[in-house]
């Protein structure tokens, strides 16, 4: 009776998480969730290109400019550590990956060593993120002693709210990796799981590739 | 039936280890392309600088998307999801570059 009454419970969750297509519905939703975001990160990124090279005042992203008072401002941009932060943020979707595997195929051959660590991959994952947003903090900084606020001319405007938008998703993507390396530490994340950890990952491969875009648009164009 | 409908977003083969470390490889040699490209001047002033970038950094997105997103193995549904307002955006973009002059034709 109580295998009966188990049994109809399950089925009943299931039918809560399901929908008639036989997806499940939260990776639906986050889907559309990223199709929505498309948009928006689309909108930011026409934004920046519009009023590309329409500053009146420096500093300039990639040339050097001198004030009516004489001070000289170097070219903004700093191509070296931005590339040492993206090549950050590409590998932590390896981590990424590699993070769903392990959760995915837990007991299973082949799993057993560090590729079915999914507590390893998860904090690599996050550490990853968290270097990141270091790397934009420094930037952000500097830039400012520099001389560039989001004030000071459309390109600071349009640059601080692009990349702010995108460091606040890496911010929410890192609290999350973290809320699941937490739970993965308090009873051990299953195969059962590996769904959340599939929409989790889906969502940090998105801000991956918003910032493949933004790196080239932004920061390699002239 | 019931377990074929309800698991039909995981019935699809993800990428293997081996495959995942080829993508991440070649994400690395994309992006150490593009950034050696920006410290070429010859480069950086030539016709081919612009395009170029944008291939390499749209290939990367595609690499991205379908292997580690697993759009490649996932249902078409998530793919229309996707690509419907990614199309949108795109185009959006390119609207605003020509409405404000940033490309012209001809």
């Amino acid at each position: 009776m109580a295998t009966v009454a188990a049994a109809g419970a399950h089925e009943a969750h299931e039918h809560a998480h399901y929908t008639t297509t036989g997806l499940n519905h939260r990776k639906i939703a986050m889907w559309t969730f990223i199709g929505s975001e498309c948009m928006l990160f689309g909108s930011l990124i026409s934004t920046y290109l519009v009023y590309k090279g329409r500053s009146v005042v420096g500093p300039f992203p990639h040339e050097a400019w001198t004030s009516p008072t004489g001070q000289a401002f170097k070219p903004i941009l700093n191509i070296p550590v931005t590339s040492a932060s993206t090549f950050v943020l590409l590998m932590s979707s390896l981590f990424m990956v590699l993070a769903l595997a392990a959760v995915e195929n837990k007991g299973k051959p082949g799993y057993e060593g560090l590729l079915g660590a999914s507590k390893f991959w998860l904090a690599a994952t996050a550490a990853a993120g968290a270097t990141f947003l270091g790397f934009q903090a420094f930037e952000f900084t500097s830039f400012v002693h520099e001389g560039l606020t989001i004030r000071t001319n459309l390109f600071g405007t349009s640059f601080y709210t692009l990349t702010g938008f995108h460091g606040t998703h890496v911010a929410v993507g890192v609290l999350w990796l973290m809320t699941m390396l937490f739970i993965d530490l308090k009873r051990g994340l299953e195969p059962r799981d590996a769904i959340n950890v599939d929409i989790m990952a889906l969502y940090w491969h998105f801000v991956d590739v918003v910032w493949i875009a933004i790196f080239t648009l932004v920061y390699l164009i002239k | 039936m019931s377990t074929d409908r309800t698991h039909a977003d995981h019935a699809h083969e993800h990428p293997t280890w081996k495959q995942y470390k080829w993508v991440a490889l070649w994400l690395f040699v994309i992006t150490v392309f593009e950034v050696w490209a920006y410290y070429v001047p010859a480069f950086v002033a030539s016709k081919a600088f612009v395009p170029t970038l944008i291939i390499m950094s749209a290939v990367k997105f595609t690499i991205v998307v379908l292997f580690y997103m697993h759009l490649k193995y996932d249902h078409q549904m998530f793919r229309r999801l996707f690509t419907g307002p990614l199309i949108i955006a795109a185009c959006t973009l390119v609207a605003f570059l020509f409405l404000f002059s940033k490309v012209r034709i001809g």
